[in-house]
């Protein structure tokens, strides 16, 4: 029985904005499916009463002091950029509204 | 009278005032020029680290308790996923199901009635950087010096009814974020923004209207003028027998109205999972505590105080602790010596007059608590008249200085002595018999006129108290 369907690959696609063919969409239904169904293994264990993991390390409290610093000059920081105007990053528009 | 019922809640982002951003070591500073506080963290590079900033739990561990949260004792940060050009990573660093702080309420006062909004939640994030839009149309600028700048977002519960509740639950939060001292809350800068969502039912029913969700409030009166303007709005929709769409609006001051900004069908997922780069958080009791005996005297606090104690009026007791700025002013100016009303006549009059005209906080001001305090001494002892002090005044807000040399100075002591006022007196009484006679036949105003002459004639220096005392005195020796 099919765990995932194609519209659920289709709206996870959407959210990723990547845009796939109708192939790719059937290659990749399959694929998920395979790997939810992999992972479903998991709900053989008895996981009564066991608080859910967030993170594998047994391990609290890392953090810094509250100390500036160098940041990267400014170039350096626009390097990659596709783009750039008036020391910043360039993007196509942004509507944010309306 | 509305058959209607408002239901307002409301989202507050306030930027933490840490010397570094949340997860690098990145200045956190308002108005440096465009990209120069940034660095391989916070532009999301690959292969990069972040790390927390203690600070900015600390002070975030501080606004929960300040706003009577309980502080969660375990914590963990969240990825909450969305792309938008502000956002380098892709996703925003965030708690999702374990907020630090939550349950917590800010007590409000409107119209002499207290209430207690709930705080739902209180939790740690990252800012985003800020967008601009090109005027030709051909693209938009980013500028990622505020991005992983600490915020935290502070959700209240649908708590308050009208839209004057929400701003008064504003003032509120901003005061005592600014006495706790974790963040400048300027909302012209954006270190204090806000969102609000409204619905409204008819008074009766228990489920929640459709709400919608109101955005670009950025001064404490929009918020107030879109929540009223969006009541009215629904209420038309609901009583043309209309359904009020779940939609976010933008609220436009140049029209007073709201505009569709986008609707339901654009809701976000935001596919929130555990942050695996950010380890988990510890908060024991220990922490708290420390933080805990950091937090001032809080605005409540200190204006009961002030009516109790002090014996002032409540509204005054509240003028005065709406900042901290001015509520530490007056704090001095009394233990300095002013009479507690008197100073806080003074403040809540000429001063504040002078700092709104002037667009100034207190702060800016050369006056001091001590100086303010010698003034209001100077009147009660009757060495100078309110007259005259309003004159001292002037040349204090502006110059500063010490009151005493002032008056010395500027010649301005007040008159009080008999001898030489009735020798100002004396000419005056025989220029104006008239008013004399006046005055005995029962017009009142003519006694006004004489204290008016003798003032003028004095400069404003004469003691008004004695002036009256002698021109009665000489009044009744007149025949009449």
């Amino acid at each position: 029985m099919s765990r995932i369907t194609e519209d659920q690959v289709k709206y996870v696609a959407h959210l990723a904005r990547l845009s796939f063919d109708e192939e790719e969409i059937k290659t990749f239904t399959t694929q998920l499916d395979d790997i939810i169904g992999f992972a479903e293994q998991l709900n053989e264990l008895d996981t009564e009463g066991i608080e859910p993991t967030t993170h594998v390390l047994d391990m609290y409290n890392v953090m810094r002091d509250d100390v500036v610093e160098p940041s990267l000059p400014r170039e350096e920081a626009l390097k990659n950029a596709p783009d750039q105007e008036d020391g910043q990053f360039k993007v196509p528009l942004i509507m944010e509204a309306d | 009278m509305s058959n209607f019922e408002t239901i307002i809640g409301l989202e507050v982002h306030v930027e933490l005032k840490t010397k570094t951003k949340a997860f690098c070591g990145c200045a956190n500073e308002f108005g440096a020029p465009p990209n120069t506080n940034t660095c391989p963290i916070c532009l999301g590079h690959p292969g990069v680290l972040p790390i927390l900033n203690r600070q900015a739990v600390d002070y975030a561990i501080k606004a929960a308790l300040a706003l009577n949260c309980e502080i969660s004792r375990e914590t963990k940060f969240d990825r909450k996923n969305y792309f938008y050009p502000d956002n380098p990573k892709a996703y925003q660093i965030s708690q999702f199901d374990q907020p630090i702080g939550r349950n917590g309420y800010i007590e409000i006062e409107v119209d002499g009635k207290k209430k207690k909004i709930g705080v739902h939640r209180l939790h740690l994030e990252e800012d985003a950087g800020k967008l601009s839009h090109l005027a030709n149309g051909t693209g938009s600028l980013v500028d990622f010096n505020r991005v992983g700048t600490p915020l935290i977002e502070i959700v209240s519960e649908a708590d308050m009814r009208t839209p004057h509740e929400a701003y008064a639950y504003l003032e509120k939060l901003k005061a005592i974020m600014q006495y706790i001292g974790v963040s400048d809350v300027k909302m012209e800068e954006g270190s204090l923004r806000c969102d609000a969502n409204i619905s409204i039912r008819p008074y009766g029913q228990k489920e929640f209207g459709t709400k919608t969700e109101l955005k670009n409030l950025n001064s404490f009166a929009f918020v107030e003028k879109g929540l009223a303007y969006e009541e009215k709005r629904q209420e038309k929709i609901l009583l043309s027998g209309g359904v009020v769409e779940q939609e976010t609006r933008r609220y436009n001051d140049a029209t007073k109205t709201t505009t569709l900004m986008r609707g339901k069908e654009g809701s976000n997922d935001y596919r929130y999972f555990p942050e695996p780069d950010i380890i988990k958080l510890k908060i024991d009791q220990d922490w708290i505590d420390r933080i805990q005996s950091e937090i001032p005297e809080l605005p409540d606090s200190r204006q009961k105080r002030y009516v109790e104690e002090l014996g002032l009026p409540d509204y005054d007791a509240m003028v005065l602790t709406q900042t901290k700025t001015m509520s530490d002013f007056f704090e001095r100016a009394i233990a300095e010596g002013g009479d507690p009303k008197l100073t806080a006549n003074w403040l809540m009059g000429d001063i504040s007059a002078y700092l709104n005209s002037h667009y100034k906080t207190i702060d800016d001001v050369p006056l001091t608590p001590e100086s303010l305090a010698k003034l209001v001494q100077l009147i009660e002892k009757g060495t100078i008249s309110g007259k005259i002090a309003k004159k001292v005044f002037k040349t204090l807000i502006k110059e500063g200085g010490d009151p005493e040399d002032i008056v010395k100075a500027k010649g301005l002591v007040q008159i009080s002595d008999e001898g030489a006022l009735r020798e100002i007196i004396t000419p005056i009484l025989a220029a104006n018999q008239q008013s004399v006679v006046d005055y005995k036949n029962g017009k009142d105003r003519a006694l006004g006129f004489l204290v008016g002459q003798v003032m003028k004639q004095s400069r404003g220096k004469a003691n008004p108290k004695i002036v009256n005392k002698i021109l009665l005195e000489e009044i009744e020796k007149v025949n009449g």
